[in-house]
């Protein structure tokens, strides 16, 4: 088991290095984009232009700029080209906020799913099933975004219930806090509890006419615990991994968009913003961060499937 | 006699007639010599359906996917009719700005702009239909147009999927090898990025650049960003089915007759992917429309003075406020679109894999 573990963090550690190059490479290998000229402005003569190219370093070779960006980003150095901000630190500032947007917005689509997921399983047909059917299949289609200016439009300016934007940290006030992340932990929770619930719900069923259920039927379990005990656990294995993922790519800063439509200071927000001004250093910075994220919880997702399961140890 | 049930016909041959036997017991009694109607006869089988037949009468059964493909190929036809509307009723072009125009609504003059730069809401009428943006656009022009946008960077995005995708998945399914450990890592390597951080990481830096030939805001940037970060998502699946196709005895025969790997690819395994590309068509269709609409959103996609869905929405939330409708507008089009596109691809989904329809016995 330990060498499955090695080997996992081995290859993640590998892919990570990978994902790096990539991202290095992209705001790298085009032609006609010149940094320099983007830090010095538009209306800079060529000298302001070099001057520039030669305090960050571009004129150096492609491999030395990885090297020493990469640096930078380790030893917590590098600052974006826009407001001189240092990027680590305004990624470990906004951390939380994004944190308290997604892990709220997660335990509510888990939670919904479960419930929904189960209840459309048991009753198969019936109105909360065709009802979720719908539900799964506009949730794949509606873009967050449109769903937050929805909502936004609805429930903050059309009936005032809810402040329209900001964000109040926890430890000030934690009812505050709640209150103003409410709406934008029902748009990004609401879309996926529809997905959530309908792969539930075909898992369910297929575990139904499996012979384990048969047989804890048999040795006398009521209907409420054999679906308890034995066909729920066993139909969560799946949405937990795919949850997993979900999960690590919204706090990697995946949400970027719903921070922009509820003016959220998180990390998502701040690579929205990079974006919108052509700064690679936070758009760099955020994409290895996701990266680091989805490559984490997919080793720890494989590592504890393994740890389940001896023939994909084995195997693998 | 009672007949061999493995006669020449291979068909069970039982002589079955019903009614009352000399020992008047009720019930169905074989007799020798007196033939009743035998369904398996010579001549007499049910008609061969192959699978694809099978698929489409489930299909013309499902009459929700019917309605919702209707109503996707009503949004093309539309968003097609984009330079008809443009030159014949509203009387302008999609990025002609007009500022300081007026129109005449009801006897009434207003400015399109208002001195103080708010927009005219919705007119109703030929012209502003949905009203102006802040350069005085007609925002239903570039509805049409923006739809004729998003329509084209989905479907060239999807035609780059499935084609590499599908490439990909054979080439590392069907050599493993050396193929495999180059082109698989580099899946990974895709797949290890969410979608919207890559795609937008790659638009910001092609909209500044372009590449080659092609300018930084033309719109097979995203269209061929949108292929490259989807080409994983079909691609994994597809190799795991090449994985098992290529075990199978119809490839082993192939194999033994002297066919050549790409031969084999091409004639035996490719076939037998069909259905599964299928299904996934007009899932990765939506699935690139709406990440258009993402990277557009954020300025990573469609860039000025172009329109999409995406730009419009973008555009149109600044004054969710005063004017939801700029907002709301395009993007009830991109949901309609999307959600057509997903109701459709569900249909042919079950359609085509039965197994997909949960049975319950409970």
């Amino acid at each position: 088991m330990a060498r499955f573990i090695v080997r996992r963090m081995a290859s993640a550690i590998l892919l990570l290095f990978a994902v790096s190059i990539v991202v290095f490479a992209i705001f790298e290998v085009i032609p006609s984009y010149n940094p320099a000229r983007a830090i010095a402005g538009r209306n800079a003569t060529a000298t302001t232009v070099a001057e520039v190219s030669h305090k960050f370093g571009f004129d150096k070779p492609v491999y030395v700029q990885y090297a020493k960006t990469m640096e930078l980003i380790f030893t917590g150095q590098v600052i974006d080209y826009n407001d001189n901000l240092n990027v680590d630190s305004q990624f470990a500032q906004r951390f939380p906020v994004t944190v308290s947007l997604v892990v709220p917005a997660a335990l509510i689509w888990l939670a919904g799913a479960v419930v929904l997921g189960s209840i459309s399983a048991l009753r198969v047909g019936g109105l909360a099933d065709r009802g979720l059917m719908v539900a799964a299949i506009l949730g794949v289609s509606i873009p967050v975004f449109l769903l937050a200016a929805v909502l936004l439009y609805a429930f903050a300016f059309k009936l005032p219930w809810f402040p329209n934007t900001g964000y109040v940290t926890l430890p000030d006030n934690p009812a505050q806090w709640a209150y103003h992340l409410f709406l934008p932990w029902i748009s990004i929770a609401i879309l996926s509890i529809g997905f959530y619930s309908r792969v539930l719900r075909s898992n369910l069923l297929d575990m139904v006419n499996e012979d384990f259920v048969r047989t804890a039927r048999a040795k006398g379990l009521t209907r409420r615990q054999v679906f308890n005990r034995h066909v729920l656990r066993n139909s969560l294995m799946p949405i937990v991994t795919m949850f997993g993922l979900d999960f690590a790519v919204l706090l990697g800063g995946a949400a970027l968009v719903t921070e922009t439509v509820f003016n959220l200071p998180g990390i998502g927000q701040y690579e929205a913003q990079a974006i919108g001004n052509l700064d690679v250093p936070p758009i760099l910075v955020g994409a290895m961060f996701t990266a680091f994220f989805v490559v984490l919880f997919s080793a720890i997702s494989d590592i504890v499937y393994a740890l389940l399961d001896p023939r994909v140890r084995l195997a693998g | 006699m009672i007949p061999d049930p493995l006669s020449d016909t291979g068909h069970p041959q039982a002589e079955v007639i019903a009614g009352t036997s000399p020992g008047g017991t009720t019930g169905i009694v074989i007799t020798p010599g007196e033939r009743v109607a035998d369904p398996w006869a010579e001549g007499r089988h049910p008609p061969a359906v192959g699978p694809w037949k099978l698929a489409a009468r489930r299909l013309r059964r499902n009459y929700v996917a019917q309605a919702f493909l209707v109503l996707f190929l009503v949004i093309v036809v539309a968003c097609l009719l984009a330079p008809f509307y443009a030159s014949h009723i509203a009387h302008i072009g999609p990025n002609t700005n007009n500022v300081t125009g007026t129109i005449n609504i009801g006897g009434k003059t207003t400015d399109v702009v208002s001195t103080d730069g708010v927009p005219i809401g919705p007119t109703f009428s030929s012209r502003y239909f949905f009203g102006a943006d802040s350069n005085g656009r007609d925002l239903a022009v570039r509805l049409l147009y923006g739809g004729r946008t998003s329509l084209l960077i989905g479907g060239i995005g999807t035609v780059i999927i499935i084609a590499f995708g599908t490439l990909v998945g054979l080439l590392t399914g069907y050599f493993r090898g050396v193929t495999d450990m180059i082109l698989r890592p580099l899946m990974e390597l895709i797949w290890s990025f969410p979608v919207v951080i890559l795609g937008v990481a790659l638009g910001t830096a092609l909209a500044l650049g372009g590449i080659g030939p092609v300018k930084g805001n033309s719109l097979y940037i995203p269209a061929f960003i949108i292929g490259v970060v989807f080409i994983p998502y079909l691609g994994k699946p597809i190799r795991g089915e090449v994985l098992r196709l290529r075990e199978m005895d119809f490839v082993e025969a192939a194999r033994v007759q002297g066919m050549g790997s790409w031969r084999i690819m091409l004639s035996e395994i490719l076939p037998n992917l069909a259905s599964m590309i299928t299904v996934f068509v007009p899932m990765m269709l939506a699935y690139a429309i709406l990440l258009e609409a993402y990277l557009s959103f954020l300025g990573a996609g469609v860039q000025a003075p172009n329109a999409s869905w995406g730009t419009l929405i973008s555009d149109g939330i600044s004054y969710i406020q005063t004017t939801p409708t700029f907002s709301l507008i395009p993007g009830a089009m991109l949901v309609l679109a999307v959600l057509s596109i997903n109701v459709v691809g569900d249909g042919i989904r079950d359609a085509l894999d039965p197994r997909a329809q949960i049975r319950v016995r409970t």
